[in-house]
Formats: C-alpha cells, sequence, structure tokens
C-alpha cells in the first residue's frame, strides 16, 4: 500500500481532540527494546540488521493492535515520504536516515508507531492527542507485553531493559509531551520555566526532538532519566510538571492580556496580516505566525472553529508535505510562494482579528 | 548561562558538536573548558553525550587494556567514538567502567519498572534472597545467631537447586 493513501489527512488530523489540547498539543509513550541475541543495529552488520528486521516485523505486524496497519521496509520509501513521516511526528529524523534493515509499522489511527532498527532494534510508541500521558503508557506497556510473548528481549535484573545508548537504560521509557506556549514566550518567561524544568531532570526539546528549535512555539518536554525509578512514577511526575506549565501558560496569557493587551493584539494582527497577504513566505515564519493565531484563536480574536483550519496549516505548509500536492520537484524559493498562494486562499474567509471581542474577552476569556 | 561543569562561573566556551544527524551543545567556563582538554582533539564524542568523562571512565576501568566484548568485539574506543554500546553482553563486559557512568546519569542503578513477564518470577526470588543475604548478614553481625540460623535456612528453600545464585 502506498504511504500517502493510507496515512490520515491533515485535515482530520488536526480535527482530533484531547483534553488541554490549546496548550498540550499530543501525548507520546515511547519504549525501546532490543533482542537478546543480536548485536544493537548501530553495530551490526547489514546481514543481522536484516534477520533482526525479518524476527521483529512479522511479529509487530500480528499484533490485534495493528491488524490494519502500514507495514513496510524504509529502503521502499522514498525521501519525501520519509520526510511526510518527520513533520507528521510518527518517524525520528534518525530513522528517516535509514534505508536498508530498517522498517515501519503504524496502524490506520497513527495511535501506535513502531520503528525497527532504529538505535534500538525496536521503538515503539503510543501517540494520543491532548494530555493523556497515563492512556498512552498504558497503551504502549500492554503492546509491549504482547510482543514479549513473541520476542525474545534482551533484559537484566539490575538494569533492566538493556539499550543501545546508556542513557536509556532500565524502563528504556521516554514520556513526552508537545506543549504550545506562545503566552510564556511572549511573556519572556519560557527560559525560567525552561530551566526549572531541567532541574527535575526533564528535557526540554524544540518541535522535531533533539537539537531542534522550538519553531511555532512549540516544545516538548520529557523525562531523562530511565534507570531507578518505575515507568508509573515517571508518568505521575511529568503530568505534575505538565499541569504545572500549563498552569502557567494560562496565567501568563491572562496577564499579557491584562497588562499588555495592545502587545499582544499587535503581534496577533500582524501575524494574521502576513500570512492573510504574503506572496513568499518560508516554512519557519509561517509556523512562527501560525502559532500566533492560534494563540489569537484561544484568546476569542478569531472563531473558535478556526482552530483546526490553523492546526492543519501547521501539517500541510512544511516543505515535504507542500512538496507532496505538486508533482513537479520545488526549489526552496519556490515552495516559498506556493505556501504563500496557500494560505492567502485558505485564509480568505477568515476574517481580521477582532480585538474587540478579544478585549471584552479580558474578564472573562473565551474557551477557559 | 552558567559553566555546565561548576556550575560557578558564567560560561563563555560554546560546543556544538554533529554527531551522527544530532547537534550536541555544552556551555563551559573559560577554566573548566581548559581542564577537560575542550582544545584537545582527543576530546571525545561520548564525553559530550554522555557527561564529560565518560570515556575515560571506561578506559580507565580497564586498566589501560584493550577490552572487547567476546560476542560482538566492541571496543571501548568504539564507544569513544559513538556514546552506544554494541551489544546487551557489553554491558557485561564493560560493566566496572560503566558502574559511574549509570550512576551519574540516572536516578539509580538498579531497574525499578516493568519486567517481561517470563521473567518476573524469578526476579522476585533473586530480589528475595538478596534481601534475605542482607539480613543475614546483618544477624551475624549483631551475633543474633538464632535469627541467622532461620534466615539461613529460608535461604537455601528460596535458592533454586543446584544452581546457586541465579541472577541473569
Amino acid at each position: 500500500m502506498k504511504l500517502d493513501e493510507f496515512l490520515i489527512s491533515p485535515a482530520e488530523t488536526a480535527r482530533r481532540h484531547g483534553p488541554h489540547d490549546r496548550i498540550v498539543m499530543s501525548s507520546r509513550v515511547r519504549l525501546a527494546r532490543n533482542l537478546k541475541d543480536a548485536a544493537f543495529p548501530g553495530w551490526a552488520k547489514k546481514p543481522e540488521r536484516l534477520k533482526v528486521l525479518e524476527t521483529i516485523r512479522p511479529a509487530v505486524e500480528s499484533l490485534p493492535e495493528m491488524k490494519d496497519a502500514f507495514s513496510d521496509v524504509m529502503d521502499n520509501l522514498t525521501a519525501l515520504d520519509k520526510q511526510i513521516l518527520v513533520e507528521r511526528h510518527l518517524i525520528s529524523r534518525e530513522h528517516a536516515a535509514k534505508g536498508s534493515g530498517s522498517g515501519l509499522v503504524f496502524n490506520r489511527e497513527e495511535s501506535f508507531c513502531v520503528m525497527i532498527n532504529e538505535e534500538d532494534h525496536l521503538r515503539m510508541q503510543a501517540l494520543r492527542p491532548g494530555l493523556q500521558l497515563r492512556q498512552a503508557w498504558s497503551a504502549i506497556d500492554h503492546l509491549d507485553s504482547e510482543l514479549e510473548k513473541k520476542l525474545d528481549y534482551a533484559f537484566n535484573n539490575d538494569l533492566g531493559y538493556l539499550t543501545a545508548c546508556p542513557t536509556n537504560l532500565g524502563t528504556a521509557v521516554r514520556v513526552s509531551a508537545m506543549l504550545h506556549l506562545p503566552g510564556l514566550v511572549l511573556a519572556e518567561q519560557i527560559n525560567p520555566i525552561i530551566q526549572s524544568v531541567n532541574k527535575l531532570g526533564l528535557a526540554v526539546r524544540g518541535l522535531y526532538g533533539e537539537g531542534t528549535e522550538a519553531l511555532g512555539n512549540v516544545f516538548q518536554v520529557s523525562n531523562q532519566m530511565t534507570l531507578g525509578e518505575s515507568e508509573s512514577t515517571i508518568v505521575e511526575r511529568l503530568d505534575k510538571v505538565l499541569s504545572q506549565i500549563i498552569e502557567h501558560e494560562e496565567n501568563a496569557r491572562q496577564t499579557l492580556l491584562e497588562k499588555k493587551p495592545k502587545v499582544v493584539f499587535n503581534h496577533i494582527g500582524r501575524a494574521y496580516g502576513i500570512l492573510a497577504n504574503a506572496h513568499s513566505i518560508s516554512s519557519k515564519e509561517t509556523m512562527n505566525l501560525l502559532s500566533l493565531m492560534r494563540l489569537g484563536v484561544d484568546l476569542g480574536l478569531f472563531p473558535a472553529e478556526e482552530r483546526s483550519a490553523v492546526d492543519e496549516l501547521f501539517i500541510v505548509t512544511q516543505p515535504a508535505h507542500l512538496q507532496k500536492q505538486f508533482s513537479d520537484k520545488l526549489s526552496a524559493e519556490e515552495r516559498d510562494l506556493l505556501r504563500a498562494d496557500m494560505l492567502r486562499d485558505r485564509l480568505k474567509h477568515v476574517s481580521r482579528p477582532n480585538a474587540k471581542k478579544g478585549g471584552s474577552g479580558l474578564d472573562k476569556p473565551a474557551n477557559l | 548561562m552558567l559553566c555546565s561543569i561548576c556550575k560557578e562561573k558564567p560560561a563563555t566556551v560554546h560546543i556544538t558538536q554533529i554527531v551522527g544527524d544530532k547537534a550536541q551543545k555544552l556551555d563551559l567556563c573559560e577554566e573548566c573548558a581548559k581542564a577537560k582538554g575542550v582544545n584537545d582533539p582527543s576530546f571525545a564524542p561520548a564525553d559530550l553525550m554522555l557527561g564529560l568523562g565518560a570515556s575515560q571512565e571506561i578506559e580507565q576501568s580497564a586498566g589501560g587494556v584493550e577490552t572487547k566484548c567476546p560476542r560482538c568485539g566492541f571496543s571501548q574506543a568504539d564507544f569513544k567514538k559513538s556514546g552506544r554500546l554494541g551489544c546487551s553482553e557489553c554491558y557485561k563486559t564493560f560493566a566496572e567502567g560503566l558502574e559511574g557512568l549509570l550512576k551519574s546519569m540516572h536516578k539509580g542503578t538498579h531497574h525499578a519498572g516493568k519486567v517481561p513477564e517470563a521473567l518476573r518470577a524469578t526476579r522476585e526470588q533473586s530480589d528475595r534472597l538478596k534481601l534475605l543475604q542482607k539480613k543475614l548478614a546483618k544477624a551475624i553481625e549483631d551475633e543474633n545467631f538464632e535469627q541467622a540460623a532461620q534466615l539461613r535456612d529460608e535461604i537455601k528453600q528460596v535458592t533454586p537447586r543446584g544452581t546457586g545464585l541465579s541472577v541473569t
């Protein structure tokens, strides 16, 4: 089956809802597992990697969760397909760089995704919209328990699940959430928040994980330590920290509206102005401005139903998604033109931000 | 920004190293940077990824002799290069060098999470055994021989026959 026929349309993805999704865009729990009797993917020779892939792939495909799944080896995917999967957060950038000997299985709802022979033999993740860490953990825990009946995992009594990198040892779990924090960024409170989150042993990263920029004011918060405490302890701690970040973000938005409404309206109005009228715009600028429009929806400056339209644009204006809509190979400059065309067209029906409505919402912001 | 090593002086040396497709960042004050030999060409990526001194620790524990994993042939030099291990057996091969490293990067050194169903029984047994042995040592130290005798009998019962202690 072709990848683009299988993937959920960005419009549908953007309509998905979960608890606290004004701020928490998605929750994810990832487990790393390795087979006992094979070298880790980074050290294994190609025949060994292929053997591991041939062992793991059918086992994953046979899971009830993967009844109607997309499954393929990485060499069958084009560079563009791989980039689309990265933009959808289904695979890591590291996995996108893999070819022969690596594979990918994910279900139709895109709620489960298993990477085979990434840094570890198995990287499996459960994804949920909004703040649903516990649900994501129990989902992937269940999938892992099914899989352990079919595969012989590398496990050590003291060190837990053995992973290629010692930083993932033990539970080999990474619990993370993607947060939209324009309020804290505008209020210039984001750095102290990041620092205090770091002090709790949690990592804060950009939109595409390790070493990436926080484009569109989107931040990933995740656990760093994996050995010495249980999965549920890690989930609970992250959940607690996330509710605090949510509270800080809501407070920052409220305070900005009370103390500097003009600054906020100015940012949102300009963002709308550029997005709706530009004739050439980069992916980075688009994301940063769409973030402000999303904030505008949250603050009641745009009708609430525009939220999914903004979220959809956030996906379809990224380079690979944009390229996919055109048959000719586009240069970055050409993409910037076509991106601007798309934005002008999609935002035609969206009326200018209504600061009055937002202003009257000062006492009681919409949708709180 | 404070130095990530001494956490006292302001960081003036900023290092970004690209490993694979990942950028690793480190911020140091001048003195710590010098002390760690950042300008030294032998500065290893493993140090950046796993904390300074990681590759040294693994190396020193081997007493300067090149150890290779008997199963997969992975060496300390390979670890120094990649910051990753070769196979699950490497954790035994390089156990000594890894110990301090794990202590510094994790909450503890003993796994406290999920255990595969098939191993749960043996793990509980071995955990119990360890606890009993600890109690036994304490009883002997306290010269509480009555309790020690009792514990010894319990240990005999728990120990799987013929195998001694079974820790995988």
